[in-house]
């Protein structure tokens, strides 16, 4: 668990280099193998192998284990399967008969022994000495890489210690035919031919290299290799130069022997290229591998018995057992996180997406949009046994974007904006308490909170001046997420600073913020920042009667309270007192979800946060309390009964505030504009100021042009100025067949197009669309 | 922009400002310092463009978002 979210490439105007890349890469462990097929000494990628099997593709099964295994019916038939002991399904039932099956796909399905595939041959030559499975492995390894192998045997068959093996198990007639695989051109069988250590020397003038076919400190090894015995376990290596042998001890595992004469293969093999005989060799043989898997609520099933021991799986049977396998994945980010699955892969496939988006010079970017829709929750980390936090890297490379001017003005523009018109005259204020002239402290709303239910800021306003002495300031502005989402660091810092003056001709009162994305703006920035909920938890409730027994309602906390364990407390504590009863949601406190709106998702990708609403509306059927406006109105927005924790406390009509629509781009506008003369007006006695402007045209849309303009990401305000422009410059064109006006305007960066009719005093809105380009054409008066 | 693909038989609208017929014409436009030259509807006398919503929504956007990320 992360409490900490840490700044990802934090050195101001880099972008994430490679260093970095791989830095992040390696917190994925998605691409590593799962346990079995590192547990295989020789890498079987068992977890084909058995969606191959479930498939009853024969072929594939058999493809997949001569891909690794040099002799797949024998292997089949004999392994010591150490992929067993670390299968997960050990842990949920019994571990998958991986051995078994295999022995099944040979005996029922063996695939035709491999024939000489087209290596270019080459010239150096290599001596092999001894053919149990080491010799045999080296010798089939090289000669498949076109080397000129020949192998000494001593007796008069190839197979060494496999004859040991009962018939039943091991038949010789299999033996025979997966050996014939080295009947080709370039393996030459020297059997009956005993090797000792005065042949050494001269086996050493005739060939490039050699390999001694023992097991490490064997009694042969021993024998052919004198005081020259100690081999290196990880090249193979022995004393003499050109010389290698066994390094694995002991003969009781066949495939670790396997392992260990693919080991001598690769030496030689590298021996002969002059390459490096020990760099990156920590994959060869069996490791543990870094795949993260959660086994917590897979429901445990026990191993398919078989019907005859000693035959064997039926095809049923096997096809059964194969089912049980987990299919090991990680992806438990990607579970959890709507927007890392909606792009088809998982963090490790992202970064490098993203990273590959930042190196672009010239050409398209296309990770743009992805990097822009996460909602930078956080929820990723949480879940991450690595803590790999791709909200962070998101981000980190919208920053990146921005500074390097690259981000494309359509993603945030609109949210900018919104935030500047917080920003503006037209909401932002700050003021002591009236009759006071010094604020202990002072009341943040924010400007989501205002905008969906200016009157519960009103409410809480008054409630505080009642309930706190000392005095308590009033501001009114945003918090600046949204420049932040937008990975706008100026626009940020400009809008902070701002706030801080402001705060500080106050003379620095303690903060009391209701929104949770203020909290997690400042919290770290300003000290004594405290949530609305932590203050009121204990204080006497003005309860409205309505709230008292509401019943059951399910807490969304709000992404950015992720890791604010007192402001969860709190909450759960206020709802107790109201008389609500509790239910957790799947998804909630440290593990709770975005409702779509976080990193302005809903911005850059709607069609995505639509679906996280909806995904996350799901978890339950109870009606859900929400302690931050956006997630309210976003799940109001989706038909999801939502109060807001303000409504149990203040609101009379309980029915109605649960279904209350979401408030819109356009009216939360009005709304804050209308808080602060109302504020002003009530607390301040400030004459009421009347709108002016274009402000004051009569715009009148139904319904369907309401939704459409929200959107459309049009504002009132917008058709508005479209209006008075056309109006008062004759602009416009005309339908002569109806009477409609068309008009456009460019107030900033957006072109608005305005089809209406005037009605009586006003204006009646019949479509409205907007685009970016701008027309550069010369109006002759 | 598609330079003669599904044209309208005749405009509905009409310059509102002097009442002269609307007729295609090559029009400049511009997004991030790109300039582009299309055909566009517009009044030949006083030179009001018109750009129709499924102009607008529809070509005009994706060729703004491709610019968006060069
Ligand atoms: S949780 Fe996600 S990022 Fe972390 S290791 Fe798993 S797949 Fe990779
Ligand atoms: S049975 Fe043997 S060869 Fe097959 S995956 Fe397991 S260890 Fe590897
Ligand atoms: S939306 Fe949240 S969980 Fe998903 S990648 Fe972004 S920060 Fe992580
Ligand atoms: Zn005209």
């Amino acid at each position: 668990m992360v409490t900490h979210r840490a700044n990802i490439y934090k050195e101001v105007g880099a972008a994430m280099d490679q260093v970095e890349l791989r830095r992040l890469e390696s917190k994925c462990s998605q691409e590593n193998p799962p346990a079995c097929t590192a547990g295989c000494p020789i890498h079987v990628d068992v977890r084909k192998l058995m969606l191959a099997i479930q498939n009853q593709d024969w072929k594939s099964a058999a493809s997949i284990l001569q891909q690794k295994q040099p002799f797949p019916g024998i292997i089949s038939r004999i392994c010591d399967h150490p992929c067993e002991d670390v299968c997960k399904r050990k842990d949920v039932g019994a571990t998958v008969a991986i051995s078994n099956l295999e022995r099944f796909c040979l005996e029922n399905h063996a695939p035709k022994i491999a024939t000489v595939g087209a290596v270019p041959p080459k010239s150096q030559t290599v001596a092999v000495v001894g053919s149990g499975l080491r010799g045999l492995t080296t010798a089939y390894d090289l000669a498949r890489k076109g080397y000129i192998v020949t192998l000494f045997e001593k007796s008069d068959r190839l197979g060494g210690n496999l004859w040991k093996h009962p018939e039943q198990q091991l038949p010789a007639q299999v033996i025979a035919n997966e050996l014939s695989v080295l009947n080709r051109p370039n393996v030459t069988i020297e059997s009956n031919t005993v090797i000792t250590r005065q042949d050494l020397s001269q086996l050493k003038e005739r060939f490039d290299a050699l390999y001694i076919g023992f097991a490490a400190q064997s009694e042969d090894a021993l024998e052919l290799l004198g005081e020259n015995s100690t081999v290196d376990p990880i090249s193979c290596t022995t004393p003499i130069a050109g010389v290698f042998a066994g390094g694995q001890l002991g003969n009781n595992s066949p495939i670790n022997a396997v392992a260990d004469g693919r080991r001598g293969a690769v030496s030689i093999d590298r021996y002969l290229q002059g390459a490096s005989l020990t760099a990156s060799r920590d994959r060869e043989g069996a490791f543990e591998s870094k795949l993260f898997v959660n086994v917590n609520k897979i429901p445990s099933l026990p191993a398919v018995p078989m019907s005859h021991e000693s035959g064997g799986y039926t095809g049923e049977e096997a096809v059964r057992e194969a089912g049980r396998c987990l299919n090991c994945q990680c992806l438990e980010c990607v579970k959890a996180c709507k927007y890392l699955e909606s792009y088809g892969g998982y963090p490790k496939k992202y970064l490098r997406e993203i990273y590959n988006n930042e190196s672009i010079v010239m050409g398209t970017r296309h990770a743009n949009k992805m990097i822009n829709s996460c909602t930078q929750c956080g929820l990723c980390a949480e879940v991450c046994p690595n803590d790999l936090d791709m909200g962070q890297v998101c981000l980190a490379s919208r920053e990146s974007m921005v500074r390097r001017g690259k981000m494309p003005p359509s993603a945030h523009d609109f949210a900018l904006r919104d935030m500047a018109f917080s920003n503006s005259e037209q909401f932002a204020l700050t003021r002591h308490q009236p009759g006071f002239n010094s604020s202990k402290y002072v009341f943040f709303p924010g400007c989501q909170l205002s905008g969906s239910s200016p009157e519960h800021v009103e409410k809480v306003y008054a409630y505080l001046t009642e309930q706190l002495a000392g005095g308590v300031g009033l501001m009114l502005r945003c918090c600046g997420a949204p420049a932040h989402w937008g990975g706008n660091q100026g626009q940020f810092q400009t809008s902070f600073e701002e706030m801080v003056a402001e705060w500080e001709s106050l003379g620095k009162p303690q903060l009391i913020v209701a929104c949770s994305t203020c909290h997690s703006m400042f919290r770290e920035k300003l000290p004594g920042v405290v949530s609305l909920w932590e203050l009121i938890k204990d204080m006497d409730l003005p309860i409205q009667g309505a709230g008292a027994n509401y019943g059951k309602v399910a807490v969304q906390d709000p992404c950015t309270t992720r890791y604010e364990q007192g402001i969860h407390e709190a909450v759960r504590h206020i709802l107790l007192r109201l008389g609500c009863e509790i239910e957790e949601l799947p998804y909630s406190k440290e593990l709770t979800k975005c409702c779509g709106f976080g990193g302005l998702t809903a911005f850059a990708n709607p069609g995505l946060a639509q679906q996280i609403v909806e995904n996350r509306i799901k978890e339950s059927t109870a009606d859900y309390v929400a302690y931050c406006a956006m997630c309210r109105d976003r799940f109001a927005a989706h038909g999801k009964r939502t109060l807001h924790l303000l409504d149990l406390i203040f609101a009379d009509d309980l029915q109605n505030a649960a279904t209350r629509p979401d408030s819109g781009f356009s009216q939360r506008h009005e709304h804050r504009a209308r808080l602060k003369r109302t504020l002003l007006h009530k607390f301040w006695q400030t004459p009421q100021e009347r709108e002016r402007g274009y402000r004051t045209i009569k715009i009148i849309c139904n319904e369907e042009i309401s939704k459409l303009m929200e959107e459309r990401l049009i504002l009132i305000e917008d058709v508005q100025q479209v209006i008075e422009h056309a109006e008062g410059t004759g602009s416009k064109f005309i339908n002569p067949d109806n009477g409609n006006y068309l008009a456009y305007f460019r107030p900033a960066r957006v072109t608005y197009w305005v089809e209406y009719q005037p009605q009586e005093d006003g204006f009646v809105v019949l479509n409205a669309y907007s685009h970016r380009m701008e027309i550069v054409e010369e109006v002759k008066p | 922009m598609n330079k003669t693909a599904n044209l309208p038989p005749k405009p509905v609208w009409k310059c509102g400002k002097c009442g002269g017929e609307l007729k295609h014409g090559t029009v400049k436009i511009t997004y991030l310092g790109n300039d582009l030259r299309v055909e566009e509807l517009k009044c030949l006398n006083c030179g009001l463009v018109l750009i129709t919503e499924e102009l607008a929504l529809g070509k005009m956007f994706e060729v703004e978002q491709s610019l968006e990320d060069k």
